[in-house]
C-alpha cells in the first residue's frame, strides 16, 4: 500500500479523472439497475406476490402473452389436482381491460378472476376480503390514479360496473397494468360475453354455463418434487415454474432482455476501460517498475501493490457513484418504473468492481514481464 | 591507484576474494544464432571492501552486462560471482532479488527515483522492501549527502545532482557489501560529477563497501582506488 497510496495522490488527475469514468458507469450501473427493477415490477409484481408454484398453460400455448392467450377446462384444473406432491390448484382468469372510473378517468387494468376461498385470493392491506360478485380488490398502486375504496369501475365497451372493495398489500401489477382481483364466476361473465350492463347480480352467475379459466395456478406441498411433465401429459398442459411464467407477461422477456443486454456492456465496457487504463499507466511505469524489481522489490509485492491500488480506485469512485445514481433515482419521475432496491444495486456495484479489477489485473500482470535489467543504462 | 596495464585475468587481491566482490572467469553471451555475441569473455574481477573501482569502455563493450551480473541482475553462462565468500551464480530468481535488496545498492543515471515519492520516502520505500527496522529514520542518510533539507521533495522538484545524491542515499539503506554505479554522472556538469564521485567514493571506503563504477566520464577517474577497461567483452586492469 506504501507506494499504491502515494501513487494515487502523486497522480490525482489522471487517477481522478479514471475515478470519474468509473462513477460514471456506477451511476449508470444504479439507474439501470433501478429500471430493471421497476420493469420487472411493473410487469410481474402481481404474479410474484402470489403464493403460486407454477402454471399451467393450455397445452401448445404460446409463451408470450401466454396468459391472455390460454384457455384451460375445469378438467384440466382437476386432473392437476390429483397429481402427486400438488397441494392445491386453482383455476385463474386473466384478461387486459379498459375502464373509467367514476370520476370519468381512464385505467387500464389486469383483471385477474381467482376463486375467494382459494389461496390466489388476494391479501389486502385496505377494505374487504374479495367475495362479492361485483367487488373488485385493485393493486395499491390504483390510489395513484384516484381510485378508492367504492370507487366503481365501468369496463368499456360492455359497461359492466365493478365496485373497489379492498386494495392489495403493496403494488400488484402485470405487464405494466394493474391488477383487479374479481370473483373467478364474475371473470367467468365477462369471458362469456355475458355480463350484464351494470353491476352483475348473484342471478346472472347462476344462469352462465361457462366452465372455462386462463391457466391452472398450482401450488407444492411443503418439500415435495413435482414431475410438471407426467402432470402436462395427464391434463394437456404446458406447465411454468412460477419464474419461468414471468416471460408469458406481456413485454417481459424483451424487456429484461433489453436491459440485461445492456447491463453487460455495461459492465464489459468497465472491465475493458479500466484495462485500459492502467495498461497505459504501468508502461508509463516501466522504467519505475524495472528500477524496484533491479532494488530487489519482489513480483509479488508489486503486484500486490498495484492491484490495491485498482481497487481503492474502483471501491472509491463506484461507492461515490452509487451514491450519485442513489441521489438520482431518488428524483425519477413517479410515472418512471424504477425501482431501488438494495440486492440488485450491491450485485451491480459488485460486478462493477469484480470486472474493473478483472481487467486491471491483466493489466497489471504485465509488472512480472518487466526486466529489471532495463533499469541499467543503454551501454550494454 | 595503478597505471600499469595488464591483461585479464585481472584479479586484484587475488588470495582474499572472501572480501568484497569477485568475478572469475565469468562469460556471457546475449542473442540468438547469428546474432550471438559474447559480451562477457572471462572476465575476472575482485573488488576488495572499501575498494572503489572503475569500469571504463567504448558504448557496446560489456560494461552494464558486468555491472548486471555482479549485481545479480543476470546470470552469466560460466564462471563464479562471490559476494563476501557467497556463491551469486546458485541462487534462486527469488533469492537473487532478495540478495539485491539487502547486499547490493545500485546507483543509476539521474538517479532513477520513483516518481511519486519524497526523497524521504524513496529511503523508506527500500526500508519497507527490505523488512528493515519499523522505526527507520532516513533523515541521517539524508543529512549524510546534504540532502536532509529536501526530505519532502519529489523527484521533479530536485536538481541532477540533488536526485543522484537521494539515489546514493537509498543505495545505502540497507548498509550493502557492494555498491554498483551505473553511469552515475551521465547527466550532471563536471561540477556535480566531482561532488557526486567524491561522496561516493567518501561512503563506500567509510562503510568498507566495495563499489564499481561503470563510467564514459574519464574526469572522474582520479578518485576511483583502481581502474579496469572494457573492450569487446575483455576486462583489463589500466
Amino acid at each position: 500500500m506504501f507506494l499504491a497510496l502515494r501513487e494515487l495522490a502523486f497522480a490525482k488527475g489522471r487517477f481522478s479523472l479514471m475515478g470519474a469514468v468509473i462513477a460514471l458507469i456506477a451511476v449508470l450501473t444504479v439507474i439501470l439497475s433501478g429500471l430493471s427493477s421497476g420493469l420487472v415490477n411493473d410487469g410481474v409484481s402481481g404474479l410474484k406476490s402470489m403464493p403460486v408454484s407454477a402454471f399451467a398453460f393450455d397445452e401448445g400455448t404460446k409463451t408470450d402473452n401466454a396468459f391472455s392467450r390460454s384457455v384451460v377446462e375445469q378438467e384440466q384444473v382437476a386432473s392437476w389436482s390429483e397429481q402427486p406432491g400438488i397441494e392445491q390448484a386453482t383455476a385463474m382468469g386473466s384478461s387486459m381491460m379498459n375502464a373509467t372510473t367514476d370520476d370519468g378517468t381512464q385505467v387500464d387494468v389486469a383483471v385477474f378472476g381467482v376463486d375467494p376461498s382459494s389461496f390466489l385470493s388476494p391479501a389486502v392491506s385496505d377494505g374487504r376480503q374479495l367475495g362479492a360478485v361485483d367487488g373488485l380488490v385493485v393493486s395499491e398502486t390504483m390510489r395513484e390514479a384516484g381510485v378508492e375504496i367504492g370507487t366503481v369501475l365501468t369496463m368499456d365497451r360492455i359497461d359492466t360496473e365493478l365496485t373497489v372493495i379492498g386494495f392489495t398489500e403493496g403494488q400488484a401489477t402485470f405487464g405494466h397494468v394493474d391488477i383487479a382481483y374479481a370473483p373467478l364466476s364474475t371473470w367467468q361473465l365477462i369471458a362469456a360475453g355475458q355480463a350484464p350492463a351494470g353491476a352483475p347480480t348473484q342471478q346472472d352467475i347462476n344462469g352462465l354455463d361457462f366452465n372455462y379459466s386462463s391457466v391452472v395456478a398450482l401450488q407444492y406441498a411443503d418439500g415435495a418434487e413435482v414431475d410438471l411433465a407426467a402432470g402436462d401429459a395427464a391434463a394437456n398442459t404446458t406447465s411454468k415454474s412460477l419464474s419461468e411464467s414471468f416471460n408469458s407477461s406481456p413485454g417481459y422477456e424483451a424487456e429484461t432482455l433489453t436491459l440485461s443486454m445492456i447491463q453487460v456492456f455495461l459492465y464489459a465496457i468497465c472491465g475493458l476501460v479500466v484495462g485500459a487504463f492502467f495498461s497505459v499507466w504501468t508502461i508509463q511505469r516501466k522504467q519505475e517498475i524495472a528500477v524496484l524489481r533491479a532494488i530487489g522489490a519482489p513480483v509479488r509485492y508489486l503486484l500486490r501493490d498495484g492491484v490495491t491500488q485498482a481497487a481503492l480506485l474502483l471501491m472509491i469512485f463506484t461507492a461515490l457513484g452509487i451514491g450519485a445514481g442513489l441521489g438520482l433515482g431518488a428524483a425519477m419521475p413517479a410515472g418512471m418504473p424504477f425501482a431501488l432496491e438494495g440486492g440488485p444495486i450491491a450485485i451491480a456495484a459488485a460486478l462493477t468492481i469484480t470486472l474493473g479489477l478483472v481487467g486491471a489485473v491483466i493489466s497489471i500482470i504485465r509488472i512480472a514481464r518487466i526486466d529489471p535489467l532495463t533499469a541499467l543504462g543503454g551501454n550494454r | 591507484m595503478s597505471q600499469q596495464t595488464q591483461q585479464s585475468p585481472a584479479i586484484h587481491n587475488p588470495s582474499n576474494t572472501d572480501s568484497g566482490l569477485a568475478l572469475t572467469d565469468v562469460s556471457l553471451e546475449l542473442g540468438d544464432g547469428a546474432q550471438k555475441v559474447r559480451v562477457l569473455d572471462h572476465v575476472n574481477l575482485h573488488v576488495p571492501d572499501g575498494e572503489f573501482a572503475a569500469i571504463v569502455g567504448p558504448s557496446g563493450s560489456g560494461k552494464s552486462s558486468l555491472l548486471a551480473v555482479a549485481g545479480a541482475l543476470s546470470l552469466p553462462d560460466t564462471g563464479s560471482v562471490k559476494l563476501r565468500g557467497h556463491e551469486l551464480t546458485t541462487l534462486s530468481s527469488k533469492q537473487r532479488a532478495r540478495h539485491r535488496l539487502q547486499d547490493v545498492g545500485f546507483v543509476f543515471q539521474s538517479g532513477n527515483l520513483i516518481p511519486s515519492l519524497t526523497a524521504a520516502d524513496q529511503l523508506r520505500m527500500v526500508n519497507l522492501l527490505a523488512k528493515g527496522p519499523r522505526n527507520f529514520d532516513p533523515m541521517p542518510l539524508l543529512e549524510a549527502v546534504g540532502m536532509s533539507h529536501r526530505a519532502k521533495h519529489r523527484p521533479g522538484q530536485l536538481s541532477g545532482g540533488e536526485r543522484q545524491r537521494v539515489g546514493i542515499a537509498r543505495a545505502l539503506v540497507t548498509k550493502p557489501a557492494v555498491m554498483l554505479l551505473d553511469e552515475p554522472t551521465a547527466a550532471l556538469d563536471s561540477a556535480r560529477s566531482h561532488e557526486v564521485v567524491g561522496l561516493l567514493a567518501q561512503r563506500a571506503r567509510d562503510m568498507g563497501i566495495a563499489t564499481v563504477m561503470v563510467t564514459h566520464d574519464h574526469g572522474m577517474l582520479d578518485q576511483c582506488d583502481v581502474i579496469y577497461e572494457m573492450n569487446d567483452g575483455t576486462l583489463t586492469r589500466k
